[in-house]
């Protein structure tokens, strides 16, 4: 297909993504890139960093500079959602009014986060973190001072601790399980960030969660946790996890299952409907089951390899997956799943802050962990992709080269 | 077009292929041996802050060790996003048995 109309819903990273990839493969047609929020597509990895802390403008975390948008010729369509997808006439409903007869869509409708059923959340100062106009709110509360409250110590738990941390907050992580980051990545690597938090300033309390926030003049003062403690807070974030925006897909009659269902090369189960990024549930090489991946990595890559499909260059999309996290000023890298292994190996040594674990099922590498480390993620990822065996102890000497490993399998 | 300033880099002999070498003036430059030739470019990547020089380095394609951006090292061109700005490219020349670059911003300063 070289003419006709494209709509890709969600004006995210992938949704841009997908939308340039359109054009820089030579279709001559309509785009259009809808997005419900006012900025154009952005990345989100400096939200929680330096938009929070206010050190980043904001036009830095955009994809592409605005004017790029006109010059590729995509309708962007800003503080509008679909209000419907109608399959059979294949015409999409906006909210702002107006219909469009389309010839294929791709939905990126990405992830929204997990509200908590606990009374006081709708206190000032208690957030969720996804989008920038969340980033702004915190951060000009962060900027005043702490005592910040973090409830579930996840990546975006994590990082904001440390970016308020950094900010001269005190910052208190009440994490439910016994480590954070743990369900991600492991107990053992999960543990060893932890500490290097703590001794940075942050506060933990693991095994506990929130029952209830409480707050003067509409405004958060105190979080009750389980333990029965009472924790002063002038912010509060929440992160708890996402959910899928799968309601859409659900309209038109595509096939969720937490997430829309699609395949290696990004359909749905309705003709002509793609999707990618956060909402999308697909094929993983290395589990080999369907799963639903949060990261700046799948939602790059997977918008842009849904615009080969919509397209008819049909390529597979078998990314190892991978992803990484700012928390102070330690840079983690994850490949592939961490998790389940039943080897670890480190190479260099963790007291240095600078090392790499890989993790080893029967001998086959599923995962690495690199930790201020970035030459050895290539590699891993590159080995974890082959899927054959490779030696513990070589990959554990610092004097074998990990790339010239990597390029034998 | 100011005077060139030529900064010595390193030896060409035990410069390796496929090995970038930094130059540590501001912002820092990567030089590059691509199949014995020299080209150098700007040492940090247009999209975040991360050396290039620790990239991973493929005959003239050199992909950011943090995003996987990846750059024309010959002319600096992006090749794969996430970045969208190129690289500045500057001259480089051999003599006497070492690698030199002119750090002096030239036709492709911005």
């Amino acid at each position: 297909m070289t003419n006709g109309c494209i709509a890709v819903v969600g004006a995210s990273l992938a949704g841009g993504r997908a939308a340039l990839s359109l054009r820089e493969r030579g279709f001559d047609g309509e785009i259009h890139l809808i997005g419900s929020e006012r900025h154009p597509p952005y990345e989100r990895p400096p939200l929680s960093k330096g938009v929070l802390s206010k050190m980043l403008p904001v036009e830095e975390a955009y994809l592409v500079d605005e004017a790029d948008w006109e010059r590729s010729e995509i309708a962007l369509h800003l503080s509008t959602t679909v209000s419907s997808i109608d399959a059979n006439t294949q015409s999409l409903e906006l909210s702002a009014g107006g219909r469009l007869r389309v010839d294929g869509v791709v939905l990126c409708t990405g992830a929204r986060p997990h509200q908590l059923k606990l009374p006081g959340t709708d206190l000032g100062g208690v957030a969720t973190l996804r989008v920038i106009d969340d980033a702004e709110a915190i951060g000009q509360r962060l900027l005043r001072g702490g005592p910040v409250v973090i409830i579930g110590g996840g990546f975006i738990g994590m990082e904001v601790a440390a970016t308020a941390n950094m900010m001269g907050c005190s910052v208190t992580v009440l994490e439910a399980g016994d480590v954070p980051l743990s369900q991600a990545i492991g107990a053992e690597v999960a543990w060893w960030i932890t500490e290097k938090l703590r001794e940075r300033g942050v506060s933990f309390l693991t095994r506990t969660s929130a029952t209830k926030i409480e707050g003067t003049h509409g405004n958060v003062t105190h979080v009750i946790t389980t333990s029965g403690g009472k924790l002063p807070a002038s912010a509060v974030v929440i992160g708890v996890g996402v959910s899928p925006n799968t309601d859409l897909a659900i309209a038109c009659g595509a096939k969720v299952d937490n997430g829309i269902v699609v395949n290696e090369f990004c359909e749905t189960s309705v003709p002509s409907v793609y999707a990618a990024g956060d909402v999308a549930s697909s094929p993983d090489v290395i589990l080999g089951r369907r799963t639903r991946l949060e990261h700046w990595q799948n939602a790059q890559n997977q918008g842009i390899a849904a615009a080969g499909s919509v397209l008819g260059h049909r390529v597979p999309f078998r990314e190892v997956p991978w992803f990484w996290s700012d928390q102070a000023d330690l840079n983690i890298q994850v490949a592939g799943h961490p998790r389940g292994s039943d080897e670890t190996v480190f190479r260099g040594d963790p007291e240095s802050d600078e090392f790499t674990v890989f993790f080893l099922t029967g001998g086959v590498m599923t995962g690495a962990i690199a930790i201020n480390d970035r030459r050895t993620l290539r590699s891993s990822i590159r080995l974890i992709g082959a899927r054959s065996r490779v030696e513990a102890a070589l990959l554990g000497d610092t004097n074998v080269a990990l790339p010239k490993l990597a390029r034998k399998v | 077009m100011s005077t060139p300033e030529w900064v010595k880099v390193c030896a060409v002999a035990g410069f390796e292929e496929e090995e970038a070498s930094v130059v540590p003036v501001e912002p820092p430059i990567a030089v590059f041996n691509v199949g014995g030739k020299f080209y150098a470019t700007d040492d940090t990547c247009t999209h975040e802050k991360s050396s290039l020089a620790d990239g991973y380095i493929d005959c003239e394609i050199v992909e950011c060790a943090f995003h996987f951006a990846k750059f024309d090292i010959r002319n600096g061109a992006v090749l794969s996003p996430p970045a969208s700005r190129p690289l500045r490219t500057y001259p480089t020349k051999v003599e006497d048995g070492y690698v030199w670059v002119d750090v002096t911003r030239g036709a492709t300063d911005d």
